[in-house]
Formats: structure tokens, C-alpha cells, sequence
């Protein structure tokens, strides 16, 4: 269980993260999710007293980081940048950290093995594939057999087969009892791991629910018209009291109604009608629509980013966010 | 999905004992200074840096002092007066900088690999990092110092029998008390590093410390910059290594085993300066 309260980083005159108060609550995996920049990773350097917090406190089964003895044993975490040392072999990487917190030496083979990195075991880890050191990551924070697990977009840079893997691994961690706590800015990835979910932008709390109750209030339904005869499809519409929104290319989108009663509307007031289908929105647009009012970092072109595949943006959202913070910034 | 994150279950969650917790097979047995002594030493005989620096030294100590002993052993110098063992202190002047260099690394690689977060997740006990850093490392450049300035000291008493001669005391002073000094001035190093966070300026700084004495002392040709000039040259890490070895360049100044007050003085503070910025600073 991690408890945050009034969580808060300041950078200079830059407020990173805004008085953040919420719970990580064992036996499920919680995802916590943010466009680029909202302050996920100052939140998770925060949690493991990387950070300094500005005000706030993150409590650990009710300690102190700082306080915790081996603290391997009660919290692993995977960060999003590399934090090992290339020139050491992946063996001795994790040898050192076992040693420090009194983990026996054997238990160091038995992850590797885990992420299935035995055969490279005393390879150099500067040689490693992006997915080979996330791996290795990872390895690192299974190394105490925490009852925490914390990572920072742990998809980055794995292949599908990966993906699949890191998924039924935080899945499976989570029904022994562990408390999982998964940041990402993929709403799709989440929604196939996350049992809760929590939001920030900007620093702040934008939400703090459950994964099902997230669905059920953020899938809208629509159905969607196209018609040659525009503009007497629209007056039809507002005279039968539908309220319909005009998007891109001609389409009408209308809420709460049934292609049926749209369909013999149209054929009752003969519109041609080109297109008359029922929608859903992801919840991918969904989360893009709650943050909307918080995203820092727009991209210049107009392309919808929903479209995207997530699995391959994935890997190159951490790389372009660092440059491009301090652009933005004009520090 | 079947999720368990109803709201009943967040009512419930505070209350430890209702859910159940994971609990690892592995035992928990707490973790001390020793153990981060254990993880450091992993850390530093893992990199390669470590051979190469601290080969180099050994291999510029040995082959400079033997060297010079045999060469004025074939020219047949009269060498009556010299302090006896000081043609070690050539090696080891050239060694100390690859014991800077090392220094600075065993901290410097952590920030820049970012092997630094790791570590303290791993321990977060600043103090406690820094202390097993230093001890381990003091421990290795100590051993490994001392015990090839003894080799040397032996191959140029054998070299030059007869010439020279030298007190058990001078023995001491220019083997152990040779050891402890670069030893000393590796911890210089890393605290100096943990301060900076920068491996190539930290290095920088610390060959500074170590030569723009020398450097800048010539300048001081105006009376009223006499005792800073004095001061200077007297205080310097060169003429420090030489007071171990029996030969200044002055008369007066630190002599015997004062240089590794001076030396320990010096440590203690840059030690403290670091934990105390590691604790206040983010990682
Ligand atoms: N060390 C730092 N110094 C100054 N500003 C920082 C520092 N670290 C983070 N920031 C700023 O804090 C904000 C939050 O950054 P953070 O890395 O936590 O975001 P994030 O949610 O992890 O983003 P991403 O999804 O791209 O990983 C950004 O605007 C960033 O520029
Ligand atoms: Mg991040």
C-alpha cells in the first residue's frame, strides 16, 4: 500500500506536480496514466526518495522511504531511464543490489531466468537491446520479491511478444497480493492491465477510479450521418429535438439515439442519407479528452494521434519528450 | 474485466489484515554498513576501469623506481646524503593520477549511467552509500599502494646496496605512509566527485589541486606574496608525498607523518560536504 498526501515538486518556477493525494491499494494493478510531461515520473522518483518532494509526503506500508531497511524487499521499481552501469555483465549488476539488501546470491539467477535473460547473464549490459535492458529492469525490481512493484512505462521499447509477456507478469504479480502501480500514457495498454486507474495533467489529480467504472462513464455511443442534403438533415434533426454535432467532412454525430429511429426519421422526411452507422468511442479519446485542457506538448501536424498503433508509439515517447521539455520550457 | 476495485473494496483497503498482503518466501534478514560494503566491492571489481587504473600504477611504480635505481646503479652516482628509498616518489606521483581518476569514477559512473538511482533505491542511506564507497575503496588503493611501494623500496635497497641506508621509520613513512597519503587522496577524489557529479570534471579539478601549486607559486615573486608563494609550495601534494619519502623542496613546512594529517583533514571535509549535498539534493 502507498499512500500520497498533497504531494508536490516544484522545478524553479515550474510546478511539476501539484498536490497529489492518492492510494495504491495491494491485490490489483493500478495504472497511472498522463500525457508526456504531466509529472508521472516525478511522482514515482518522489515515491522511491529520489526526489525531494516541495511539500507532501509518500508513506510505504505507512514508513518513510528512508526508513525501510531493505527496501528491495518491500518495493521494486523499474524507471524509465536505464539506471544500471554498462560496463558491468547483467550478473553483477544485479549481484551488487542483491548484496546491499541481504538477498542471497541465488536469487539473482532465478530472475534472470525469469525475464529470460540467463543466456546473457554475464554479457555486458551496454550491449543490451532496448527490450533486453528493460528486461534486465525489471529483473531488478523482482530481485527482493517486493510486495510493491512500481514501474515506469515498462513497455517501452518490447516487442509484441514483450508486451504480451509484461502484461500476464503484472497480472499474475498482482493476484498473489502484490500492489502494482504501472504508469503509461497508452489508455489501450491500461485498459487491458489496469483494474484501477488514476489520471493526472499537469501535476493534478484529473481522476481516481475504478477501470470499470472508467469504461462504462467514458465510452460514449453515437451514431454518425452523412448526407448530400446537409443542411435539411439538420433542420429535420433539431425539429425532432436531436441535438446533432457538426464534425469534419460533412458528418453529423448525435447522442442517444438508435440507428433505427434515425433511419426511418430520414425516410419519413426523404433525406438521402450516404452513411448512417453507430459509433464508440475509444477510451483512448476519452483519456485524450480529459487531458485535453493539460497537455503541454502538441504535436505540429493535425494527424489524429488516436489513429496511432500504440505498441510502436510507445517506444518513442520517452526519447522525444526530453528535448522537446526543455524547447518548450526555454530553460 | 473482473475487477476487484469496487468501492467497497477501497473502504476496506486501510484497514490492514482484510485483504492479504504478499509475503516473500525470502527471509528478512536487516541490512548493514557491512553489506553495502559487500555490494561495493562487487561494484568495483566488476568494472574494468578498476584493472586498468590501478595496473597502470602499479606498472609506472615499479618500472620508475626499479628503473631509476638500476640506471644510477650502472652510472655508479655517488649518492651519500640523499635520503635513501626517495626514488620512489616518481612513480608515485605519476600513480596518483590514475588513483584520482579511479576515485572519481567509482562515483561518477553511477551518475552518469544513472546506475545512481538504483543504488539508492537500493539503499537509501546516503551516508551509508558514500561510507561503504570510501571503505572499500580506501581499502583497495591502501593495500595495493602499500604493498608496491614495499616491493620497489626492497628492489632499490638491493639495487643500490651500500649507498644507501635507511632508518626503520623512513621505512614505514615511505611504504604504509606512502599507502595511506594516495589513498587519502582517492577519497579526496570520490568526495570531490560526489560533490561535482561530473566524472571529467571532477578529474579536472582534482589534477588542479594537485599541480597548480607548483604552477602558480613561481609567480608570486612580490614580497608581500612571499608566505602565500611559501604557502603554496610547502602545502602542495607533491612536496607532501616528497615529505614522506625524506625530501622537500623547502626546509620548513609539513614533515614526517604530518602530510597525512593534512591529507585527512582535508578528506574529512570533503566526505562531509558530499553526504550532506546528497542527502538535500534530488538525485
Ligand atoms: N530535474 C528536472 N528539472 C527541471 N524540470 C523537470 C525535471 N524533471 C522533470 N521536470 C519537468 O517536470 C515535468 C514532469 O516531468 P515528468 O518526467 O515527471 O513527466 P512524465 O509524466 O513522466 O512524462 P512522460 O510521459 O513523457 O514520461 C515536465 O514538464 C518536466 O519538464
Ligand atoms: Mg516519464
Amino acid at each position: 500500500m502507498i499512500e500520497l498526501e498533497g504531494l508536490t515538486k516544484r522545478f524553479g518556477s515550474k510546478v511539476a506536480v501539484d498536490h497529489l493525494s492518492f492510494q495504491v491499494r495491494p491485490g490489483i494493478v493500478t495504472g497511472f496514466l498522463g500525457p508526456n510531461g504531466a509529472g508521472k515520473s516525478t511522482t514515482m522518483r518522489m515515491m522511491l526518495d529520489l526526489d525531494n518532494p516541495t511539500s507532501g509526503t509518500v508513506r510505504i506500508d505507512g514508513k518513510h522511504y528512508r526508513d525501510l531497511q531493505e527496501p528491495l524487499k518491500y518495493i521494486g521499481a523499474l524507471l524509465d531511464a536505464k539506471a544500471m552501469h554498462g560496463g558491468r555483465s547483467a550478473y553483477n549488476n544485479l549481484l551488487c543490489l542483491a548484496q546491499s539488501n541481504r538477498i542471497p546470491s541465488g536469487r539473482v539467477d532465478e530472475v534472470l531466468d525469469m525475464v529470460g535473460l540467463s543466456a546473457v547473464a554475464k554479457k555486458k549490459s551496454k550491449g543490451f537491446s532496448l527490450g533486453m535492458g528493460q528486461r534486465l529492469g525489471i529483473a531488478s525490481a523482482l530481485l527482493g520479491d517486493p510486495e510493491i512493484l512500481m514501474f515506469d512505462e515498462p513497455v517501452n521499447g518490447l516487442d509484441p511478444e514483450g508486451i504480451h509477456w509484461i502484461r500476464n507478469l503484472m497480472k499474475a504479480l498482482a493476484s498473489e497480493g502484490r500492489t502494482i502501480f504501472v504508469s503509461s500514457h497508452l489508455m489501450s495498454e491500461m485498459a487491458l492491465t489496469a483494474d484501477h486507474l488514476i489520471v493526472i495533467g499537469q501535476g493534478k489529480l484529473l481522476a481516481d477510479t475504478s477501470m470499470a467504472d472508467f469504461i462504462q462513464e467514458n465510452s460514449r455511443s453515437y451514431t454518425r450521418l452523412r448526407s448530400p442534403q446537409f443542411e435539411r438533415l439538420r433542420d429535420v434533426l433539431h425539429q425532432e429535438g436531436f441535438t446533432a454535432v457538426e464534425t469534419a467532412g460533412g458528418v453529423l454525430e448525435i447522442d442517444g439515439a438508435t440507428t433505427e429511429e434515425l433511419g426511418e426519421l430520414a425516410a419519413r422526411h426523404q433525406v438521402v442519407l450516404h452513411e448512417l452507422s453507430s459509433q464508440r468511442a475509444s477510451l483512448e479519446e476519452a483519456f485524450m479528452q480529459m487531458t485535453a485542457g493539460s497537455v503541454e506538448y502538441h504535436a505540429h501536424s493535425d494527424r489524429d494521434p488516436a489513429a496511432e498503433p500504440p505498441a510502436v508509439g510507445a517506444g518513442w515517447g520517452e526519447t522525444w519528450n526530453k528535448p522537446g521539455s526543455n524547447d518548450t520550457e526555454g530553460k | 474485466m473482473t475487477s476487484p476495485a469496487t468501492p467497497q473494496d477501497r473502504r476496506q483497503a486501510p484497514e490492514t489484515g482484510l485483504l492479504s498482503f504478499y509475503e516473500s518466501p525470502i527471509p528478512i534478514r536487516p541490512a548493514t554498513l557491512g553489506d553495502a560494503i559487500a555490494s561495493e566491492w562487487t561494484k568495483l571489481r566488476s568494472v574494468r576501469a578498476t584493472v586498468w587504473t590501478l595496473g597502470v600504477m602499479v606498472a609506472l611504480m615499479l618500472t620508475l623506481g626499479v628503473g631509476t635505481a638500476l640506471l644510477l646503479a650502472a652510472n655508479d652516482t655517488n649518492l651519500a646524503g640523499e635520503p635513501a628509498l626517495a626514488l620512489g616518489l616518481f612513480g608515485v606521483l605519476l600513480g596518483s593520477l590514475c588513483v584520482i581518476t579511479l576515485g572519481v569514477l567509482t562515483i561518477g559512473s553511477e551518475y552518469s549511467t544513472g546506475m545512481i538511482r538504483t543504488t539508492l533505491t537500493a539503499c537509501p542511506s546516503r551516508a551509508r552509500v558514500l561510507a561503504a564507497k570510501a571503505i572499500v575503496f580506501f581499502s583497495l588503493v591502501f593495500v595495493i599502494t602499500t604493498v608496491t611501494a614495499t616491493v620497489v623500496a626492497v628492489f632499490q635497497t638491493v639495487i643500490l646496496s651500500g649507498t644507501v641506508t635507511a632508518s626503520g621509520g623512513a621505512w614505514a613513512l615511505a611504504t604504509v605512509g606512502v599507502g595511506l597519503y594516495i589513498a587519502g587522496l582517492g577519497l579526496l577524489s570520490l568526495g570531490v566527485g560526489a560533490i561535482v557529479r561530473h566524472t571529467a570534471g571532477a578529474i579536472t579539478i582534482m589534477i588542479g589541486v594537485v599541480l597548480l601549486p607548483l604552477v602558480l607559486a613561481p609567480f608570486m615573486f612580490a614580497d608581500a606574496l612571499r608566505g602565500v608563494q611559501r604557502f603554496l609550495v610547502e602545502y602542495s601534494i607533491p612536496n607532501q608525498l616528497s615529505a614522506l619519502y625524506g625530501t622537500t623542496m623547502t626546509s620548513t613546512g609539513p614533515s614526517a607523518w604530518e602530510p597525512l594529517l593534512v591529507m585527512l583533514g582535508l578528506v574529512a571535509v570533503a566526505l562531509g560536504g558530499a553526504v550532506a549535498l546528497l542527502n538535500r539534493r534530488d538525485v
